[in-house]
C-alpha cells in the first residue's frame, strides 16, 4: 500500500499509456463486434504486424539514436504510415478470406470464432518463420537484417530520446508519454466524429443496429463490414506504433496477451460501444497498475481479470453500456 | 430449409441409420470388434497411422486425453450453448487436485485423489458459474477466459502449489502385472509377431504408455454411456430448449439458470477428470501444461468435430490432438498448417465435420408441420 502511495504519479502516467494502447486496439473489437455480433479473435495479430511495419520502416530508413528534431518526426510519420497501412491491410484481407465465406454460407456464429482463430494461428506463424519462408523463396541476402532470428524479439532502434518534460508528484512525465496518451486520445475523438458525422459512419452505425433493416435502406453492408475492419486495422496500427515507441520491442507473438488485454478493456467498457472502449482501455491499464502496486507485479494480469469479473457481475453490459447502433446521431 | 426439402422425398438411409437397423446381435458384435481394434490400436504399429517421431502409446493417450476433454466440452458447448474459453482452468483443477493430495502436501494414493479431483473440479465449475452465467453468451466467453488465465497465473505464483516448477513425483495408477502382451513389427513389409517388443498388462510404468492409453479408453466409456443417459433424459432436454431460445424456455417453466450450472458443472468434473488422468500419466505437472492456447484447441476439437455431436467432438478431439503429432516431421510449419486446415473447415465444414442429428423428435414435429403447410397450400 506504502508503494502505492509513494508512486501514484508514476503508476498512473505509465497506466495510462498502456491504457491508451489496450483503448486503441480495443476499438477495433469492439468495431467489428458492433457490426458483426463476432469476436474478431485474429486482431491481435493485425495489432502484431503493425508493430513490425513500424519496425520495419524505421530499419528501413536508417533510424538510430540522436536523430534532429525534423528527422524524429519524419520516421514517426513514416512508423504511422507503414503501421496503419499494414495494419488495415491485414484486416482487410483477414475480413476477406477467414469472415466473409462463413458469412455467404450463413455459419453459426461459433465456427467463425474457429476460423478467426485459425487465421490468428497462419498470421503469427507466418511472421514468426519468416526468416525460413524468405530463405524459401530465395530473397533472403535483400532482406536478412529484416527477417533474422524470427522467434525472437526485435528491439526498435531507440529513436526518441526520452527526456522529462514536467514532474507530477515527483515522476517526471516524459515527452514519450505525453505523446502517446494525447496521441491516443485524439485519434479516437477522430474516430468518433467519423462514426458519428460521415456517411459511412452512419453506414456502420445502421448496420450495428439492424443488419436487415440497413440494407432495405440502401447500405452496401459488405462494403460497411469491409470499411469497419480497415477502421478497426488502421486503430490498431496506431496503437503499435504507440506500444514500440513504450515498450520498444515486439515478437511474433506479441499480439496474443495484449489482444486478450485489450478485447477484456472491450467488455469491460461494453463492448459495441465506441467509448467504452476508450474508457475500458485506460480503467483496465490504471488497475493493472494499481492493482499490481498492492498485491505485487506478479499478479498483474490476474487483477485485471477479477477486475472485469467483479465489473460484470455489477454491471452486465459492461461501464458504459453496448451500444454502437445506439450511439446518438 | 433443407430439412423439410428432405422430408417431401423419401431419402435413402445413410451409413448411420443402416447401421441403426442392423439386428441387435449383429450391432454387439460390430461394436465389441469396433472396441478389440481401439485397445489393439498401439500394439498393431499399423503403418501410416503410427506416429514416427513420437511414441505411439503417448500419442494415443493424449488424443484420448482430448476426446475425454472435448466430450466435456461438448457438454458446456455443445448442448447447453455455453461458450467457454477457460475450460483448460477446470483441467488444471484437476491435475493439481492430485498433484497436492498425492505428493505436494499429502501421499494419497492417485485412485483416491481421482474422485476428490472431480469434486473439486465441479465445485470450481459451480463457484465460477454462480455469479456468471447469468451474463450473456459472449461475456461468458471472455469471463472463462479471465478463468482460465487467473487459475494458470495462481499456480505460477503460488508457492504452496509449488509455483512456476509445478509439482513432481505424482503417484501412478496401481496395477497389476498379469502378462506380457507382444506387438507387431511391419519393418520387413509385412506384419509379424514382434515378442521382442512387449507391453506388460495393467503395469502403469514411465516409459510405456500403452496401458494409461487402456485406461483413458475405459474411461471415455463410462464418460459416454452418462453423456448418453443425461442427454436422452429431462436433463438432456432442457439443455436443448435453453440453447435453442432461453426466454422461451424459461417462459415453459425450465429453470435455465439451474440447468445451465449442472453443465457448467458437469463439464468442469470431465475436465478435471482429465486433468487427473493426465497427472497420473505425466507423473509432474507444472503451469505451462495448462496454457490459455489448450483452451482454443479444445474448443476447436468441439467445433470442428460438431458441436452438439457426441461422436463429432471425439472425431474433432483426433483431428485436433492427432495430427499434429503424426506430422510432426514438419515441427516448424505445423502450428501453420494446422491454423490453415482450421480456416478450411470452418469455411467447408460450417457445420463440423459430424453435425448433430436432429433429434427424432424435431425430425417428427418438421414432418408435421410440412403437412399442416401442404394442406393449406393445397386447399
Amino acid at each position: 500500500m506504502q508503494f502505492l502511495i509513494d508512486n501514484f504519479w508514476a503508476l498512473t502516467i505509465t497506466g495510462l499509456t498502456l491504457g491508451a494502447v489496450y483503448a486503441l486496439v480495443a476499438l477495433g473489437y469492439t468495431l467489428v463486434y458492433g457490426v458483426l455480433r463476432l469476436i474478431n479473435f485474429a486482431h491481435s495479430e493485425v495489432f502484431m504486424y503493425g508493430t513490425f511495419a513500424a519496425l520495419w520502416v524505421v530499419m528501413f530508413l536508417g533510424g538510430k539514436a540522436g536523430g534532429g528534431t525534423g528527422q524524429v518526426i519524419f520516421w514517426i510519420a513514416m512508423m504511422f504510415v507503414a503501421a496503419m497501412t499494414m495494419s488495415g491491410l491485414i484486416a482487410v484481407l483477414l475480413e476477406r478470406f477467414a469472415y466473409r465465406p462463413l458469412r455467404k454460407r450463413n455459419a453459426p456464429p461459433l465456427i467463425a470464432l474457429i476460423s478467426a482463430v485459425g487465421a490468428s494461428f497462419v498470421l503469427a506463424e507466418v511472421m514468426g518463420l519468416r526468416e525460413k519462408i524468405v530463405a524459401w523463396v530465395g530473397l533472403d541476402d535483400n532482406l536478412r537484417a529484416y527477417v533474422r532470428n524470427s522467434r525472437n524479439a526485435v528491439g526498435l532502434p531507440d529513436i526518441v530520446a526520452k527526456e522529462p518534460v514536467f514532474t507530477v508528484g515527483g515522476y517526471a512525465v516524459t515527452n514519450v508519454d505525453i505523446f502517446v496518451i494525447v496521441g491516443a486520445i485524439t485519434i479516437m475523438v477522430i474516430l468518433d466524429q467519423f462514426v458519428k458525422r460521415s456517411r459511412l459512419g452512419r453506414g456502420i452505425r445502421a448496420v450495428a443496429q439492424d443488419p436487415e433493416a440497413a440494407a432495405l435502406m440502401g447500405v452496401n453492408r459488405d462494403r460497411v463490414i469491409q470499411v469497419t475492419f480497415l477502421v478497426g486495422g488502421v486503430m490498431a496500427g496506431a496503437a503499435a506504433v504507440f506500444y514500440l515507441l513504450r515498450i520498444g520491442i515486439t515478437r511474433y507473438d506479441a499480439g496474443f496477451l495484449l489482444g486478450v488485454k485489450a478485447f477484456t478493456a472491450a467488455v469491460l467498457g461494453g463492448i459495441g460501444n465506441l467509448r467504452g472502449a476508450l474508457l475500458g482501455g485506460f480503467v483496465l491499464g490504471l488497475a493493472e497498475n494499481y492493482g499490481s502496486a498492492i498485491v505485487g507485479t506478479q499478479w498483474k494480469d490476474v487483477v485485471a481479470f477479477v477486475l472485469l469479473i467483479v465489473i460484470l457481475l455489477f454491471r452486465p453490459t459492461g461501464l458504459l453500456g453496448e451500444s454502437l447502433g445506439k450511439a446518438r446521431a | 430449409m433443407t430439412t423439410t426439402q428432405n422430408a417431401t422425398k423419401k431419402v435413402r438411409p445413410n451409413l448411420n441409420e443402416r447401421i441403426a437397423d442392423l439386428p441387435l446381435p449383429i450391432k454387439v458384435v460390430l461394436w465389441i470388434i469396433f472396441a478389440l481394434f481401439l485397445f489393439a490400436l498401439p500394439l498393431l504399429n499399423i503403418p501410416f497411422i503410427t506416429t514416427p517421431d513420437s511414441d505411439f502409446g503417448g500419442v494415443l493417450f493424449t488424443v484420448s486425453t482430448y476426446v475425454l476433454v472435448a466430450l466435456g466440452l461438448n457438454i458446456v458447448v455443445g448442448y447447453a450453448g455455453l461458450l467457454d474459453l477457460g475450460y483448460v482452468g477446470f483441467y488444471a483443477v484437476g491435475a493439481y487436485t492430485v498433484g497436492v493430495l498425492s505428493s505436494q502436501h499429502g501421499s494419497l494414493p492417485w485412485l483416491w485423489c481421482v474422485p476428490i479431483a472431480i469434486l473439486v473440479a465441479m465445485a470450481s465449475g459451480v463457484i465460477l458459474g454462480a455469479p456468471t452465467l447469468r451474463v450473456r453468451g459472449d461475456y461468458l466467453a471472455i469471463v472463462t477466459l479471465g478463468f482460465g488465465e487467473i487459475v494458470r497465473l495462481t499456480l505460477i505464483n503460488s508457492e504452496w502449489l509449488g509455483g512456476a516448477q509445478g509439482i513432481s513425483e505424482i503417484p501412478r495408477p496401481p496395477g497389476i502385472e498379469l502378462f506380457e502382451v507382444p506387438s507387431i513389427d511391419w519393418s520387413t513389409g509385412v506384419p509379424v509377431v514382434d515378442l521382442g517388443t512387449t507391453t506388460t498388462f495393467l503395469k502403469f510404468g514411465i516409459s510405456d504408455f500403452i496401458p494409461y492409453y487402456w485406461l483413458a479408453l475405459v474411461v471415455i466409456a463410462l464418460v459416454l454411456v452418462f453423456d448418453i443417459l443425461v442427454k436422452n433424459s429431462r436433463v438432456g432436454r432442457a439443455w436443448e430448449a435453453t440453447r435453442e431460445d432461453e426466454d422461451a424456455a424459461e417462459l415453459m417453466g425450465v429453470p435455465t439458470f439451474r440447468f445451465k450450472l449442472l453443465a457448467f458443472a458437469l463439464g468442469a468434473a470431465i475436465g478435471g477428470l482429465s486433468g487427473a488422468m493426465f497427472a497420473g500419466k505425466s507423473g509432474f505437472i507444472n503451469p505451462q501444461s495448462f496454457e490459455l492456447l489448450l483452451s482454443i484447441l479444445f474448443l476447436a476439437a468441439v467445433v470442428v468435430g460438431g458441436q452438439g455431436n457426441r461422436w463429432g467432438v471425439i472425431l474433432g478431439a483426433i483431428v485436433v490432438s492427432y495430427f499434429p503429432e503424426r506430422f510432426r516431421e514438419f515441427a516448424d510449419f505445423r502450428v501453420l498448417v494446422f491454423g490453415l486446415a482450421l480456416m478450411l473447415l470452418a469455411i467447408f465444414r460450417p457445420q463440423g465435420l459430424l453435425p448433430p442429428r436432429r433429434t427424432l423428435r424435431a425430425k417428427r414435429a418438421d414432418a408435421r408441420q410440412h403437412v399442416l403447410e401442404e394442406g393449406e397450400a393445397g386447399a
